[in-house]
């Protein structure tokens, strides 16, 4: 408010001195300024002018706040709110019943909902951090220009993360067919065609595989999907970082004959850390609230022993199938907090040391 | 002159004011026409547009609005318009899976009480259907439209050419036996290619839903007390477990490609289910093995409920007199009921309309089989059960509980004691 006003103040200069509080018009003076306001004057009319200027910035940003309000911010009250009640939507709003903590109380006692924090914290992991292992060196090398038709590459990359994930994880469920899967074909012939069955005897794994069947397996099929639909995504944030990197460095760095390695190792990656840091932070956000995939993917159950049970997936079946919507709200804000948890070492890991090599 | 003209222009204006009145009179009239807005989901609407004309030669003054939804996209939007007190239709169906959710104080009607008095209607509709309807405090929350008896499909082709005979299986013993002779290996690869059912999972499906005592619901009696542990639920658990561990079954997810694919290729020899997948089957999903197919009976008479839909009035309705007009004529005229079989092949709740000649007529894609009737006697054999609002929750649990079993080679007493406590837990709230 203060700042807003300031500048404000400053700008109508002699003249609000003059208009003093009630908003007077001014004594006409022979200063720039004084010209200015007789122009405003004439345009606005001498009472509006002031009001105006100072309201209509609130204005234009208005139409931001106001929906907000409606939907972002009163839903979120209403969620918290409602995690300190026991409501089973189907009676109507008049149901809702108060009780305290008790919802909260539950969860920390609920099987089902530790073992779905720890599928999605094991799933961010899994499936997060291959994007990243993929991305870095992906980005450099199309940055490097040795590729040629680099364009055509870096948005082939993006395809997947434009494309519904309803659609891609349908797809992919017809991919981890057991019987007619594609996956499990191109596995079978690997084993008996391609000499590699010892590989297979190795590992332990069992033909035809149960993909979206098995629990073992339920957690890799999903990570899977994840890690296809995003590191394009992550590839696109490190080739626009790579280029804030200027090029005197790398000409340097040959110059003291340092390899493709050495630049990468000893530029590339320090001077990246702080979109490193940001795109971090955008998969942790992501993968702590993935819900399409394993959706789709278990058939809207979880799965098996519920290996593929994310916490905003068991969320939505206690709210929305289960009608347990109080259950559902405290568990919202328990996700909540662990990922302001999960950010903030995030930030303290990775985060701080970028910026603070950046700013200095 | 001028005065002159001055009164025609005013008597002019007089009969414009009459004309206007008159207008707005025909009008009034015209308004007391009703509309009430009709929520269903694929195929009921095909039911409500073959059923409007009908309806609109009894009641001409009421005007029917059609709102049709996809299957979980119709009850969720149910659920949102019933939890913010606006927005629901007139009259509503309901699936029977849905039902125990939906059957919660508040959101629809009772049907027992004066104006309706459902409870006149109670002796016209197969009796397990009736009960679905009806809460364990007396509340009757919707009227029974259609009803899913179950039965066992099996392939004919698939059958013979393993040399067997399916009248052999009258025991869930025997079905296993049956599934040893039948499961094997067709293209020399060493593994087998033809099993006996998509997925053992449906085997203790159809068992822990079978021959439910008198007064129990699936999951809780009629106090609310969770029943898993039951030897109802040890046997189902224990049969598919032996299915399983034998490798009798395809391990394919119901609903899903490969689940098609097999009753295409006719990669599995029994499909237990609804007799409505028949339709389904018939329709999409393999429509060229028409002819192939024939339904029994379940092993051990066991009759279940698999599947069914209903029609309910919220209890935000404004047309509620007009909507039960709606509903009556929808679920207790026989002659309603046989259009709608007709129509989508939904299976009749109404026991009157069981006894057309329909019913005695073969089905092609059965081989000829008279299998209506065998469905029908079937239908009044279900006993009835309570529906339970915790029943979903059972449901997912119980499924969770088996899948274990099965995937992970968990006990199965161990499984079942662990979801009645997971039960025990979230329903005691």
């Amino acid at each position: 408010m203060k700042a807003v006003q300031g500048p404000g103040h400053k700008l109508d200069g002699p003249t609000s001195h003059g208009a003093g509080p009630a908003g007077h018009p001014a004594p006409a003076l022979s200063t720039r300024a004084a010209a200015d306001t007789a122009l405003r004057t004439r345009r606005w009319g001498v009472n509006r002018s002031r009001w105006q200027r100072r309201a209509a910035p609130y204005i234009f940003v208005s139409p931001f706040f106001i929906l907000f309000a409606i939907f972002g911010l009163y839903p979120i009250a209403f969620s918290l709110y409602l995690s300190f009640h026991n409501w089973n939507a189907v009676g109507g709003l008049g149901t809702m019943e108060w009780v305290g903590i008790e919802n909260y109380a539950f969860l920390l006692t609920d099987p089902w909902f530790w073992k779905s924090l720890w599928n999605t914290v094991v799933l961010l992991v899994v499936s997060g951090l291959p994007q990243h292992v993929i991305a870095i060196p992906l980005a450099f090398i199309l940055n490097s220009g040795l590729v040629r038709l680099r364009n055509l590459f870096s948005s082939s990359y993006f395809m997947p993360y434009i494309t519904s994930t309803v659609a891609v994880s349908m797809i992919f469920a017809t991919i981890y067919g057991t019987q007619y899967g594609a996956l499990n074909a191109a596995l079978s012939w690997l084993q008996q065609h391609a000499g590699l069955g010892w590989l297979f005897d190795l590992v332990g794994l069992e033909m035809p595989v149960n993909w979206l069947g098995r629990a073992p397996y339920i957690k890799p099929a999903i990570a899977m999907l994840v890690v296809w639909r995003w590191f394009g995504w992550n590839t696109v944030l490190y080739l626009a970082g790579l280029q804030t990197i200027p090029r005197e460095l790398y000409e340097a760095a040959m110059v003291d004959g340092a390899g493709v390695y050495q630049q990468f190792r000893w530029i590339t990656l320090p001077l990246l850390k702080p979109i490193v840091f940001f795109a971090m932070t955008l998969t942790i956000i992501g993968n702590m609230q993935l819900f399409d995939e394993p959706y789709i993917l278990t058939n809207g159950t979880g799965g098996t022993s519920e290996a593929g049970l994310t916490v905003a997936l068991y969320l939505y079946r206690t709210g929305f199938e289960w009608l347990y919507m109080g259950s559902a709200a405290a568990m919202s804000w328990a996700l909540f907090l662990v990922i302001v948890g999960l950010s903030f070492a995030n930030f303290r890991l990775i985060g701080r040391a970028g910026l603070e090599r950046r700013g200095g | 002159m001028a005065i002159l003209r001055r009164s025609r222009g005013l008597r002019n204006l007089g009969t414009g004011i009459l004309s206007v009145v008159l207008v707005l009179a025909l009008g009034a009239g015209a308004s007391a026409k009703t509309t009430i807005t009709v929520g269903v989901f694929p195929d009921l609407d095909s039911v409500i547009k073959a059923v409007i004309p009908e309806f609109n030669k009894a009641y001409p003054d009421i005007e029917i609005k059609l709102q049709a939804l996809g299957y979980a996209d119709h009850h969720n939007a149910l659920l949102t318009a019933l939890a913010t007190g606006s927005g629901a239709p007139d009259v509503v169906a309901v699936e029977i899976g849905y039902l125990g959710r939906f059957a919660v104080q508040g959101g629809l009607t009772d049907l027992s009480k004066p104006p309706f008095s459902g409870g006149q209607y109670r002796d016209l509709f197969v009796p397990y259907a009736w009960g679905q309807a009806t809460t364990a405090d007396g509340r009757i929350v919707a009227m029974p439209a259609d009803i899913g008896p179950g039965t066992m499909f099996y392939r004919r082709d698939v059958v013979q050419a393993a040399g067997l005979d399916i009248n052999t299986v009258n025991t869930w013993d025997e079905l296993v036996a049956f599934g040893r002779k039948v499961t094997r290996d067709t293209n020399g690869d060493g593994k087998p290619d033809v099993f006996l059912i998509a997925a053992a999972s449906t085997i203790a499906d159809a068992m822990y839903r079978g021959n439910i005592p008198e007064g129990e619901g699936v999951y809780f009696d009629a106090r609310g007390r969770t029943v898993v542990e039951s030897p109802r639920f040890v046997k189902a658990f224990t049969v598919a477990q032996q299915v399983r561990r034998a490798g009798l079954d395809a391990r394919i997810g119901s609903w899903s490609n490969e689940w098609y694919e097999a009753f295409k290729r006719g990669t599995v020899a029994v499909e237990l289910s609804g007799a409505w997948l028949a339709g389904h089957l018939q329709n999409w999903m393999a429509p060229d093995t028409a002819g192939k197919w024939g339904a029994r009976d379940l092993p051990e008479n066991m009759y279940v409920s698999w599947g069914g839909s209903f029609y309910a009035i919220p209890e935000q309705s404004k047309n509620k007199a007009d909507a039960w007009k709606l509903v009556q004529f929808l679920t207790t005229r026989r002659d309603i009921q046989l259009l709608a079989f007709r129509t989508t092949n939904a299976f009749p709740a109404l026991r009157a309309a069981l006894d057309d000649p329909t019913f005695d007529e073969p089905v092609p894609f059965l081989g000829g089989q008279k299998a209506r009737r065998m469905w029908a006697e079937a239908a009044s054999k279900v006993h009835a059960s309570v529906i339970h609002p915790g029943d979903p929750v059972a449901q997912e649990i119980v499924t969770s509980a088996l899948t274990q079993v099965l995937e992970e080679g968990k006990d199965v007493k161990q499984a079942l004691a662990e979801a009645k406590q997971l039960i025990e837990r979230r329903v005691r709230r």
